[in-house]
């Protein structure tokens, strides 16, 4: 009892310093360098096209190119769209139908998903006969599956509600690094970029920076007052952006560690369920439970435009890698595509 | 794992990430905003879901009825 009484202290100590570290190199805001900018213009985006084929609840979107994506839904399915005629490519029957996440091989030539199965399935796209197959199923995790990221095609990051991240082989199906140190589920991961390292966000409320070869976590980011339910790097690969259910979007500075803006407005109220930044980082769309999609202009934190047309929640958001148009998946069962 | 972990293990390991993030390097915000700035700014302009995306170019453009040309 006495012990831990001074690992308390210690630690409360240390926070106390990272704290004051961060304010002495806090010189100037953001806000501060932005005072003369005007704010981006209304973003006034269309529904191009609707993407409907599904029979439950979507969880998860990402696109694989600008004109592929995958889609997963609790209907037991994984849709890989080509977006430009709204025509399913595949339809994969999933044996667990509890999925919650989805992602595409940056190759284009596999998909993976997972949820309430604890296990991430990994499926060819290109198998011999032209029939989609489960490859691998990456098991050991204790928790649920929120998330997964692909490195490679033989390399392939998870989160979970065991609060920890795993790189995993996929090959020979093992844990080649396991990432703990989230005290909450982890409910979100985006990889870097450049590929060295990934980010986290956690019911613990926080934001974690990983390094993937070494396994250390870099950096931590607070702030939060709930969960982060959502979170993607920048397009810069310097800062990061989180999405929680205090209904508030947050910016982090990976190079002056700390906080930079907080996009919130006192009539929104529900939590956030996703989010993209725009091909500059000009714009953050983020999907909220309340049906709607708010667009910020990023460096001004005002909202500039909404994307309202779903007739539930919002529960996933992707931009094209070209930038030419953001996809929005609901509790609806369809996914729109926008510009 | 952290459920399977003692109130003290959390704490210990806590404590060890803190000692590793107290020494982070820090960039003055006066550096990092402006380059952050500047980056979102050069490529805003290109950016299709600001700049809009003209009808010609939008591979996603709602199949039109006939065309007479």
């Amino acid at each position: 009892m006495g012990e831990m009484e001074q690992l308390r202290k210690e630690a409360e100590s240390l926070k106390d310093e990272i704290t004051a570290a961060r304010k002495a190199v806090q010189d100037l805001t953001l806000q501060d360098h932005v005072a003369g900018t005007a704010v981006v213009g209304r973003v006034q985006l269309k529904t191009r096209k609707t993407l409907r084929g599904h029979l439950s609840k979507i969880y998860a979107v990402h696109w694989g190119d600008s004109k592929l994506c995958v889609s997963a839904s609790q209907d037991g399915k994984l849709i890989v769209w080509d977006s430009y005629t709204t025509n399913k490519v595949h339809a994969i029957p999933l044996k667990s139908s509890w999925v919650m996440t989805c992602a595409y091989a940056p190759s284009g030539n596999m998909v993976a998903c997972g949820g309430l199965d604890n296990m991430c399935s990994i499926y060819n796209l290109k198998g011999k006969d032209g029939n989609v197959k489960v490859m691998r199923e990456l098991a050991a995790h204790t928790g649920y599956l929120s998330c997964c990221r692909f490195l490679n095609d033989n390399e392939i990051i998870t989160s979970s509600g065991d609060c920890t991240c795993v790189l995993w082989d996929i090959e020979t199906g093992s844990q080649k690094t396991v990432f703990a140190g989230h005290l909450g589920d982890c409910m979100s991961l985006g990889v870097a970029p450049d590929f060295n390292t990934f980010i986290s966000g956690a019911c613990d409320f926080t934001a974690k920076l990983w390094d993937i070869r070494d396994g250390q976590c870099r950096q931590t980011f607070g702030g939060h007052e709930s969960d982060i339910n959502a979170i993607g790097f920048f397009p810069n690969g310097n800062a990061v952006i989180t999405g929680s259910d205090d209904a508030s979007c947050k910016l982090y500075d990976l190079r002056s560690d700390q906080e930079l803006i907080t996009y919130q407005d006192s009539g929104i109220m529900c939590g956030v369920t996703s989010l993209a930044p725009s091909l500059s980082g000009r714009l953050i769309l983020a999907g909220y439970d309340d049906f709607n999609c708010n667009i910020w202009d990023s460096l001004k934190a005002e909202r500039v435009g909404v994307l309202s047309g779903h007739d539930n929640r919002v529960s996933c958001i992707g931009v094209t890698p070209d930038g030419m148009a953001c996809c929005t998946g609901s509790w609806d069962s369809f996914l729109k595509i926008w510009n | 794992m952290a459920r399977d972990m003692s109130d003290k293990e959390i704490l210990k390991m806590e404590l060890e990430q803190l000692k590793l993030e107290v020494n982070t390097p820090r960039i003055a915000v006066s550096t990092t905003a402006p380059e952050i700035i500047a980056f979102v700014e050069g490529k805003s302009a290109e950016d299709p879901l600001i700049r809009g995306v003209p009808e010609d170019k939008n591979p996603f453009k709602e199949k039109g009825g006939c065309i007479i040309t």
